[in-house]
């Protein structure tokens, strides 16, 4: 099964494209990362796959031919936007008990126990805590959800070394012990080195490379993630090089 | 710890049910409660406010309208104590009578107009529309909800201030306690009236909810709903009130105090002699003697038009009559239910393909 399939997919917003003729199948079971420049059209195929935008041309599909922003989709889906976007007035307990409402599962016992495990106070006002509290916070949320595929735009381009190595840890536990596949955007290659084993390369709105991490070293015959992407960048966009 | 590998469940791919519109509820109540407390404070405060206002004069109008016998000094006293009460309050456009007329779009402004934007201008719309609740539900039982608790405040608020006016209409009200400073006709509150004045709380809320799905941002679609709803007013006040039904026209001349009339024109000998009130040469040619109610109690359209019927002229009046004040209402109430659900169709239907 494939977690996010596109077809000829492609996205305009005015009369530029974020994202054109992008044809792509991540298979589930992967920590998929989203990789290129800023503008590359990383957020607009994200958002196409959680269907909080309307493709401009082309289909994309989630979880098995499901579509994206479908009833089906959304059940099993959980999205964690840009900046970790939280209601800031409301309480912590309040986040939860907003998400457990909109959502037919909810793990209340994991969501209390991450919490207390991350020393995040469940009165405490969204707005009130650190970033790295509330990416975590938001990352939490998410995972309550029990999800089938979870998709991270930027998760950590906020945080600080130390919030981003916690981060990024808990999503490597629930892929590894819950079987939940990821989707994850990230201009910050040195972070995705550690967790990504499947490898999208994003540049001007196309798609450059696509694959599992250890077939694309072998076969282009690169030590690291980071060396092959910062190669295939190089290639495609000039103005890396000046 | 759960393992979530599971295989496809049969009947995985089937639609999924919908969540119940209830679990809303809560949502919408921890989300906006702040609105709703401030909206409850503001008009917890005007009510006290009338109260405060309104007991007094209330004791005074008893007090006048038991006063026997009417002629008195005694009794015109105290009706004259009933009508010095209310300075601030008199009328619609009185400092009073103008911010109670605000009311409905303070409250639809400030508590419709940030609920969607709010939403796209802080991205928590990136959270909300991915639950598994589904954007349009979502968006749509918000908006009920916060539209039908708004609504019945306004119009508990509005039982309230017809309680305050109330004298002024009152059936028991004696000859000699003439509101000369007033006008008389129930039209003249027809803004805060039972009806109206919820219907116009509910259009403002509606409004301040489309503007902020289309402007996405809050203080400007704050402006805009305040420039929306004052358009609306001035327009619907100014033009289109008056033709709820086809006005009555009569040639009387006794067209009741209570009315609301909407032109007067005058014709001899089967033309139109002049619109509205005559001219100063035509009062001087056919009525410089002056029958009863010229002098010194000073001019009285009523006896000009008594005088120059005595010479051939015939006085045309179109009004509402006072007993149309209720239909009125309603068929205010009705139009202004039905624009709403409009706009709140028109809001969903933003929210289901807005791009992002």
């Amino acid at each position: 099964m494939n977690v996010v399939e596109a077809s000829g997919l492609g996205k305009r917003y005015g009369g530029t494209w974020a994202l054109r003729e992008c044809t792509l199948a991540i298979p589930a079971g992967r920590v998929a990362a989203l990789v290129g420049p800023n503008g590359a059209g990383k957020s607009t195929l994200l958002n196409l796959a959680v269907g909080l935008s309307a493709p401009s041309e082309g289909v994309v599909t989630v979880l098995g031919g499901r579509a994206a922003g479908s009833p089906a989709a959304l059940d099993q889906i959980a999205f964690v936007a840009q900046d970790t976007p939280l209601y800031k007035n409301l309480s912590v307990a309040d986040m939860i008990y907003v998400t457990r409402s909109l959502n037919w599962r909810f793990d209340q016992p994991y969501a209390q126990a991450r919490l207390d495990e991350l020393g995040i106070p469940v009165k405490r006002r969204a707005g009130k805590l650190s970033g790295g509290q509330q990416a975590q916070l938001a990352l939490t949320l998410a995972l309550a959800r029990r999800p089938r595929l979870l998709v991270l735009d930027e998760p950590v381009a906020m945080l600080d070394p130390v919030a981003r190595h916690d981060f990024m840890a808990t999503v490597l536990a629930s892929a590894a012990a819950d079987g939940v596949s990821v989707l994850l955007s990230s201009h910050v290659l040195a972070e995705l080195e550690r967790v990504a084993d499947y490898l999208v390369l994003l540049s001007r709105g196309q798609v450059r490379l696509a694959g599992a991490v250890d077939d694309l070293l072998t076969t282009h015959g690169r030590a690291s993630l980071e060396d092959l992407a910062m190669a295939y960048l190089r290639e495609t966009t000039p103005e890396v090089t000046r | 710890m759960t393992a979530l590998t599971r295989p496809a469940r049969p009947g995985d791919d089937a639609a999924v049910r919908p969540l119940p519109w209830r679990r809303m509820a809560g949502v919408t109540w921890r989300q906006h409660r702040f609105a709703l407390a401030g909206v409850a404070e503001f008009l917890g405060a005007l009510s006290v406010w009338l109260l405060l206002i309104g007991m007094p004069l209330h004791h005074a109008y008893a007090a006048a309208l038991a006063c026997h016998p009417a002629s008195s000094s005694a009794c015109a006293g105290l009706d004259g104590a009933f009508q010095g009460m209310d300075n601030l309050m008199a009328g619609p456009l009185t400092p009073g009578g103008t911010l109670l007329q605000a009311v409905p779009v303070l409250i639809g402004a400030f508590a419709g107009a940030p609920v969607l934007a709010r939403e796209m201008e802080t991205g928590t719309f990136r959270y909300a529309w991915t639950q598994g609740f589904g954007r349009w539900r979502w968006a749509l039982a918000k908006l009920v909800a916060l539209a039908v608790v708004l609504t019945a405040a306004g119009a508990a608020f509005s039982v309230l201030v017809s309680w305050y006016y109330q004298p002024y209409f009152a059936t028991g009200r004696k000859q000699s306690m003439v509101l000369g400073a007033y006008q008389t006709s129930p039209f003249t509150w027809f803004n805060l009236r039972e009806v109206a004045f919820p219907a116009w709380i509910l259009i403002a809320f509606t409004i301040g909810a489309l503007a902020g799905m289309l402007i996405r941002r809050v203080v400007p679609a704050i402006i805009a709903t305040l420039v929306a709803y004052a358009g609306l007013v001035v327009a619907t006040g100014g033009l289109l009130r008056e033709h709820y039904l086809t006005p009555l026209v009569t040639t009387s001349l006794n067209v009741p105090g209570t009315a609301w009339i909407l032109g007067q024109w005058s014709t001899k000998d089967g033309r139109l002699a002049f619109a509205g009130h005559p001219s100063l040469s035509l009062i001087n040619r056919f009525c410089s003697s002056g029958p009863a109610g010229f002098g010194k109690e000073g001019f009285s359209f009523q006896a000009v038009a008594q005088c120059l019927a005595q010479h051939g002229y015939t006085q045309w009046t179109s009004y509402q009559p006072a007993s149309r004040f209720w239909p009125f209402e309603w068929i205010e109430g009705g139009w202004q239910l039905a624009l709403s659900a409009l706009l709140i169709a028109a809001t969903i239907w933003l929210v289901r393909r807005r791009a992002t």
